[in-house]
């Protein structure tokens, strides 16, 4: 299994875009917020192009940097062949890693651009991850305007890009250690029911991680997971209970945190950028929180194998975050 | 297992209520306007039947590239989606999906991406079924 510790790794600064609907969620701070779907753009994809652009434009005039300071752009979306971070990157001159671990393709991407800088073979990251509500219904589900009946144990992809900025220069938030997640699979087959066929991947990488730092779940002030939603982090819990003699206490999820009750998301927010927007936009604002473990979820399927009536293949990575 | 026991049940009897009550609004809607048709304008019941067919189906497609026909089908459930209005919205959600993929390969091959398996069931089972009288009623 792989779990370690990372010596001399900090996250320097974060920058975030989110959608019309994240903006009057439960998210306290926002950088950038798009007041539609398309931002000026005349296609879905290159308005998530758009974001990611955006948001490492931003990240980068932020702190100051050259394009020629960054040394590594590495993360991922949602979309076939991870074609919005592919057509983002080509914009820049700079060495690029393309990811793919659906939901969980932030922690994915920290823990590649850690593993790279704590190792001394670069100085400097960028890591990106973005989803788009509209591009991601269009590629897994139905056309956008046919707006199908969902069941309530249905998530709804959150729409926003998240760039972070990774180093060995001092910061506030440091990534202490990482778990890289094994795929699990126990048969779940609906596609409209993520959550459940995430929450034990989740479980397994929660329990490696724990077992292999010898750590108890109380050692963290949170554990956040990625976008099990709310009917994925009941099961999640009750599935740590039986299968691994757990109790989780002190559990978030991302999905469950972000939108309001009256917002028609179901059973809560899905999508790469769940997870690091709920992080940095509410999270972090709340002091108390000094150790935090997030795991990214991702659901590995395609269209393709769940039409062929396949099962859902999940897989969670963990990052461990010590907060000043 | 844990994936039931947590999985909240869907309130399938109110669904049922409302896809039952907007349905049978539609078909009492179109059957008003039959009867306008067949009474003001002197039309026979065919040519009002079809009339009324291509105002529901006009209608419905406007809906949706007007952009709020999804979030009415969110609500009503299926009532808005069984009709003929279903059929319409499922073809021209496809179309305005794929508009910008090229006429050929995205409008053109997509348009009947979700309403293609009616037409070939309706043609199969039309099919069948001319047999069967064909067989039974001679």
């Amino acid at each position: 299994m792989a779990s370690f510790k990372f010596k001399n790794v900090y996250l320097n600064d974060y920058y975030t875009v989110v959608g019309p609907l994240e903006k009057n969620s439960h998210l306290r701070r926002l950088d950038l917020v798009m007041d539609d779907y398309y931002i000026g753009e005349k296609t879905f994809e290159q308005a998530e192009v758009k974001m990611q652009q955006l948001v490492i434009d931003n990240l980068i005039g932020k702190n100051n940097l050259a394009i020629s300071d960054i040394d590594l752009l590495v993360g991922g979306d949602l979309t076939n062949q991870i074609a919005i971070s592919n057509y983002s990157a080509k914009n820049y001159n700079i060495p690029f890693l393309g990811l793919y671990s659906a939901c969980a393709t932030f922690a994915e991407s920290l823990i590649v651009a850690s593993c790279m800088i704590d190792s001394g073979k670069i100085k400097k990251a960028i890591s990106i991850t973005s989803s788009h509500n509209l591009t991601a219904e269009r590629q897994f589900r139905y056309p956008v305007e046919y707006g199908a009946p969902k069941p309530h144990t249905a998530t709804f992809t959150t729409t926003g890009a998240v760039s972070t900025l990774l180093s060995k220069n001092y910061s506030k938030i440091r990534l202490e250690s990482a778990t890289i997640g094994v795929p699990v699979d126990l048969g779940v087959n609906d596609a409209n029911n993520m959550g459940a066929a995430m929450a034990p991947a989740a479980a397994s990488t929660i329990a490696t991680h724990l077992a292999a730092l010898k750590r108890d779940a109380n050692y963290y002030d949170l554990i956040l997971t990625g976008d099990l939603g709310c009917v994925g982090s009941e099961i999640l819990k009750d599935y740590l209970e039986t299968v691994y003699n757990m109790k989780l206490k002190k559990h978030l999820d991302a999905g469950c945190e972000l939108y309001l009750d009256s917002q028609p998301t179901y059973a809560g927010g899905s999508g790469p950028a769940c997870l690091p927007i709920v992080l940095f936009n509410k999270i972090l604002l709340n002091k108390k929180y000094k150790k935090i473990l997030i795991v990214a979820t991702g659901a590995l399927h395609s269209p393709t194998t769940v039409n062929q009536r396949g099962t859902i293949p999940s897989i969670a990575h963990a990052v461990s975050l010590e907060v000043e | 297992m844990l994936v039931k026991k947590h999985t909240p049940r869907e309130p399938k009897l109110r669904n049922f209520g409302v896809a039952f009550l907007v349905g049978g609004l539609i078909g009492l809607l179109a059957e008003v306007i039959s009867m306008i048709l067949k009474n003001c304008f002197a039309f026979s019941t065919v040519e009002a039947g079809l009339i009324v067919a291509l105002i529901v189906i006009g209608v419905a497609s406007l809906f949706t590239a007007l952009g709020f026909f999804d979030s009415w089908v969110s609500k009503c459930k299926c009532g808005l989606i069984i009709p003929t209005t279903g059929f319409a919205h499922s073809v021209s959600s496809s179309a305005l999906e794929y508009k910008r993929d090229g006429l050929i390969t995205g409008l053109g091959s997509n348009f009947f991406k979700l309403a293609g398996s009616v037409i070939l069931y309706g043609i199969i089972s039309a099919f069948l079924l001319v047999i069967v009288r064909l067989v039974i009623g001679g």
